[in-house]
């Protein structure tokens, strides 16, 4: 089984987190939380494996190890 | 049948089938006998679940009895669609033939989100079976089929008898028997039962008398269900309706019947009063928003139904076992109620048989518990997160609700996630004790435990030949013409991949292998598979599915 990866991985960590901001600009919150709901589930087809999902999902509700 | 899980109501309309008597109330010589008439099986409740099991029985020599509390079939159409494995099932039982001649066949569905279409499927008929994915048919109809079928067992002098208007009121449980109170239009009587399948429905009259338990989870919503005639040219697919402009916030379901009848189901929320809604007056509005003012049709039942995620601990009880929606009862999204129930039958009657013979011990039946629980667990599973889907339990669980809704227009990635109802499809009994180890390196889709998949030999198939008994399939592999171990017979069906030219015999059973000896169950499941015979193993494998290992 592969691992989620934790270490710094983007290739530009500004670049992105400035596009994700973008995305959201100007959005009501309804629109906001679908984008995110939406972007999610994109990026969860491109990862496609549950075992790395389910440790995604327990990296991002801040559970420890 | 009376039905349990609906609320009854609707306009009356004459002459249904619904209405009319098939099993009207008459005198029995039981009720005037001295001391209480003692019949192999009765089974409690003539509707589809029922029937199959006392059908399966009589065929296999079984003294059965059918009490129900009525002398009618189902009233309203209520179950309506029927999928491939009870198809088979009931060509076993000798009616699978009426219901799909009678049946609308669908494969196309469409899923709309508010005002657009967002993608439509196709459930390709998997070739090389005999039957389709489903047949749409009111269980009105299929009850009469198999009442019918009864009536034909009984020409033949078949030991199969229903009795209506014999309302159990009371259950006596013994180690040997079990005895029952039965009241009809003249009285009560007492009668007994070396064994009892109680087939009474979600609201178990059987299982509240017996003070067994029904633990699950009640979802908080009503559905009105409208059974409609019009004549209007909507294809014979199912369309199903997220958040629509004619039902906002809600879901609604389109669904062809045979004669012109279509389903409609239209969620209607928690906080509603269900007396007021199911008025004509109310009704038709309803229908109208969703099918346009111009569509001529009139309603032929109404009804509102609420329902649950719950079955018993235990299906066997002794010497009463529960079967169907009175042992679990699941969401109606995925056709999973009347589906599953006569996969109990299927499942059981092999089993009780072997046991009232003598020829398997008593604990055989508690094998049809772990695997039924199983199917039971896997349905309630699969409704459960339909539900969730279709009703979103939270204001985030509807934001990716209808984010899956969005994408899935544009994106081919997102349908999978999409769950209107994942539509019945047969239980694997994985880890069932009745199982051998896998011994060949073949599909998984015939792996020990699962139900035999069809297959086109000629002008013929597959599952017809392997009917109610032990067999010993080969596929180019020798073994004896039958054995016996232990007063079970196995008979020998051999078959070459070169009996197949589309090749879904080897793609189903073979695979990589070039020979394959299955051991298949009278319910048509696999009990072990090598890739040669020997006789050890099978004899061996012969005592495991019959409980004896």
């Amino acid at each position: 089984m592969s691992d989620l990866i934790l270490s710094p991985n983007l290739t530009d960590a500004d670049d992105f987190y400035a596009d994700l901001l973008a995305a959201h600009e100007g959005l009501e919150q309804a629109d906001s939380d679908a984008l995110n709901a939406r972007l999610v589930l994109v990026l969860a087809n491109h990862i496609g494996d549950n075992a790395i999902l389910k440790q995604a999902l327990d990296a991002a509700a801040l559970k420890q190890e | 049948m009376r039905c349990a899980r609906c609320t009854r109501t609707g306009r009356e309309t004459v002459n249904k089938i619904f209405e009319v008597p098939l099993y009207a109330y008459e005198a029995s010589p039981d009720q005037s006998t001295p001391a209480p008439v003692r019949h192999k099986v009765i089974v409690v409740g003539a509707g589809p679940v029922g029937l199959a099991a006392a059908i399966d029985l009589a065929q296999q020599g079984v003294e059965v009895l059918v009490l129900d509390d009525n002398d009618k079939v189902s009233f309203g159409s209520r179950a309506i669609c029927f999928a491939k494995r009870p198809l088979e099932i009931l060509d076993r039982l000798g009616c699978g033939q009426p219901m799909v001649d009678k049946g609308v066949l669908w494969n196309k569905g469409k899923v709309f989100f508010d005002e657009r279409q967002v993608y439509e499927f196709d459930l390709q008929p998997d070739s090389g079976d005999q039957r389709p994915a489903f047949i749409n048919l009111q269980q009105y109809y299929f009850e009469q089929f198999l009442v019918d079928r009864v009536r034909e067992l009984q020409a033949q002098g078949a030991p199969i008898e229903i009795r209506g208007r014999n309302k159990v009121e009371a259950v006596g449980t013994h180690p040997d028997h079990v005895k029952l109170e039965v009241e009809t239009p003249e009285g009560s009587y007492t009668i007994e039962a070396d064994w009892v399948i109680a087939c009474d429905g979600a609201g178990s009259p059987m299982r509240a008398m017996m003070g067994k338990d029904f633990v699950g989870r009640v979802f908080e919503d009503n559905f009105l269900i409208a059974d409609v005639i019009m004549e209007a040219d909507f294809p014979s697919e199912r369309w199903f309706w997220f958040d629509p402009p004619f039902n906002k916030g809600q879901s609604a379901l389109l669904h062809k019947q045979p004669d012109g009848v279509w389903r409609i189901d239209l969620q209607l929320g928690w906080d509603i009063d269900k007396e007021r809604e199911k008025r004509p007056e109310n009704v038709i509005p309803r229908l109208k928003a969703m099918l346009g003012d111009d569509v001529q049709f009139e309603l032929e039942w109404v009804s509102i139904y609420t329902f649950q995620c719950r079955r018993m601990e235990q299906f066997r009880h002794g010497r009463v076992i529960f079967a169907g929606d009175s042992a679990h009862q699941v969401s109606p999204f995925g056709a999973r109620g009347a589906n599953s129930g006569v996969q109990d039958t299927d499942n059981l009657c092999w089993k009780l048989k072997l046991v009232i013979d003598g020829k398997a011990p008593e604990t055989l039946l508690d094998s049809y518990d772990v695997e039924r629980i199983h199917g039971a667990d896997e349905n309630i599973l699969n409704s459960t997160r339909s539900t969730d889907f279709i009703t979103p339990k939270s204001a985030m669980s509807r934001v990716f609700r209808d984010a899956v809704l969005d994408l899935s227009e544009h994106y081919d990635f997102a349908r999978p996630l999409v769950n209107s109802g994942r539509l019945s499809v047969p239980c694997t009994y994985d880890g069932s004790p009745l199982n051998s180890a896998d011994a060949l390196n073949g599909p998984a889709e015939t792996r020990p435990g699962a139900p035999c998949p069809d297959a086109p030999l000629g002008d013929e198939f597959l599952l017809p030949k392997l009917a109610g008994e032990f067999t010993l399939l080969t596929i180019d592999a020798d073994a004896p013409d039958e054995i016996e171990e232990d007063g079970i017979t196995v008979k020998r069906l051999a078959l070459s991949v070169k009996d197949d030219p589309t090749l879904t015999l080897k793609r189903r059973y073979l695979g990589d292998a070039t020979g394959a000896v299955y051991l298949i169950r009278p319910d048509q499941h696999v009990a072990a598979r090598r890739d040669t015979y020997e006789e050890n193993a099978f004899r061996h494998a012969v005592r495991r599915a019959t409980g004896k290992e």
